[in-house]
C-alpha cells in the first residue's frame, strides 16, 4: 500500500503545489543588493530603517550581487554609472528582479531634456519589473512597489502553459 | 582692503602688465588679467605681505558666447571673437578681503596657465573647467576629465553653448 493511501497520523503536514511553495519562498526572502545612487537612496535607507522596516517583508540588504535577488535602482543613473549597473545586474543569479525607483531611474526625471550625462530610464539598459513613481518616492511608495513585486512573483509559473 | 586698493598695488608692482577693472555687471566686480601674466600675478597676490590671498575659493569656466558676425574678403559671413573665460574667486583668510579675477582666451586656442602650483585647490577645479569647457591649463600635472567618463568623445565639452548631445554613448541612446 502506498503511503499516500494511509491516514496521516502526524498532523503537522501541509500539502501544496511545489510551484506555490517555491514562489512563496522566493517572495518572502527578497534579498536586495545594497546599492544606492542619489536622493532616492536616502528614501530607500529610510525604508530599511526601523520606522518603515523593510526587513518585515524578508528584504535584507546584501553586499554582493551574487547573493541578491533584487536590485533597486534608486536615483539618477548617469551614463558613467549605467555600464557599472549593467555589470552588477549580470553578476546576479537568476531569477532576478529590478525595481526602478523614482523619476530619474524611470525616465531621466528633471534631466530628461538637458541632461547630456543622464540615462533616460534604466530600462534602456536592463529590464524593469516594477516602476515606483515619485521624486523621490516616499518610503510608503517603495513598500507598495515591493508588494507589487511580491504579487508578480506569487503568480509566476515554473513551466510555460499553453 | 577694497578691490580698487588692491588694483593700485598691482599696478605699482607690474607697471608693464595690463589690468582692467570691470564693475559693469550687477555682480561682484572683477579684474581682467592676461592669460600669460596670470601665474606671476597670482604668486604675488598670494605672497605679498599686504595681500596674502591664501585661499582660492572657486575657479570656474564660462563660455562667453560673444561671437560677432564678420565678413571676410569674399563676402562670406563668419563668426569671430568668441571667448572662453576662467573666473577666480580669491580670499585672504588672514586679512579677510576678497578679489575676483577673470581671464579670457579665444575659443580657437583656449590656453590658460595653471595656478595649481600656487593654490592646490585649483587642481580639480581646473580639471572640471577642462572637462566642461575644453580650457587647456598649461603645466597642470594631470589634466584629464573629472566628471565625464574617460572614454567620452574628445573635443566634446558639455557646457559650451554650441554643444550638441550625442545620439549614443557606448550603445546607450542618450536623448529622451
Amino acid at each position: 500500500m502506498s503511503f499516500l493511501d494511509q491516514e496521516f497520523t502526524d498532523n503537522n503536514i501541509v500539502i501544496t503545489k511545489s510551484e506555490d511553495l517555491l514562489n512563496w519562498a522566493r517572495l518572502s526572502s527578497i534579498w536586495q543588493l545594497s546599492f544606492g545612487l542619489a536622493c532616492c537612496a536616502i528614501e530607500m535607507m529610510a525604508t530599511s530603517a526601523s520606522h518603515y522596516d523593510f526587513d518585515r517583508f524578508g528584504v535584507i540588504p546584501r553586499p554582493s550581487p551574487r547573493q541578491a535577488d533584487v536590485i533597486l535602482i534608486s536615483g539618477t543613473v548617469t551614463l558613467k554609472m549605467a555600464t557599472r549597473i549593467k555589470r552588477l545586474y549580470e553578476q546576479m543569479p537568476d531569477p532576478k528582479y529590478i525595481i526602478s525607483m523614482g523619476s530619474c531611474a524611470n525616465c531621466g526625471g528633471p534631466y530628461w531634456e538637458h541632461g547630456y550625462h543622464v540615462l533616460k530610464g534604466i530600462d534602456r539598459v536592463i529590464p524593469v519589473d516594477v516602476y515606483v513613481p515619485g521624486c523621490p518616492p516616499r518610503p510608503e511608495a517603495l513598500l507598495e512597489g515591493l508588494l507589487k513585486l511580491q504579487e508578480k512573483i506569487r503568480n509566476e509559473r515554473l513551466r510555460k502553459t499553453a | 582692503m577694497s578691490a580698487e586698493e588692491i588694483l593700485e598695488i598691482l599696478k605699482n608692482k607690474f607697471p608693464n602688465f595690463s589690468f582692467s577693472f570691470d564693475n559693469s555687471l550687477p555682480l561682484e566686480s572683477f579684474l581682467n588679467v592676461d592669460a600669460l601674466q596670470l601665474p606671476e600675478v597670482c604668486t604675488f597676490l598670494r605672497d605679498d605681505e599686504k595681500l596674502q590671498f591664501d585661499n582660492l575659493m572657486n575657479l570656474s569656466g564660462v563660455d562667453d558666447n560673444n561671437a560677432k558676425k564678420e565678413k571676410d574678403e569674399n563676402g562670406n559671413e563668419k563668426l569671430v571673437g568668441r571667448t572662453l573665460s576662467v573666473y577666480y574667486h580669491l580670499e585672504s583668510m588672514k586679512l579677510n578681503h576678497k578679489l575676483n579675477l577673470k581671464v579670457s582666451v579665444a575659443i580657437e586656442n583656449p590656453e590658460v596657465e595653471s595656478v595649481e602650483s600656487i593654490w592646490k585647490s585649483a587642481d580639480w577645479h581646473e580639471r572640471e573647467a577642462f572637462d566642461m569647457f575644453g580650457i587647456k591649463f598649461l603645466n597642470h600635472p594631470n589634466l584629464i576629465r573629472i566628471l565625464m567618463p574617460y572614454d567620452w568623445e574628445d573635443g566634446s565639452y558639455p557646457l559650451r553653448k554650441d554643444f550638441e548631445t550625442p545620439e549614443f554613448y557606448n550603445g546607450m541612446k542618450i536623448p529622451y
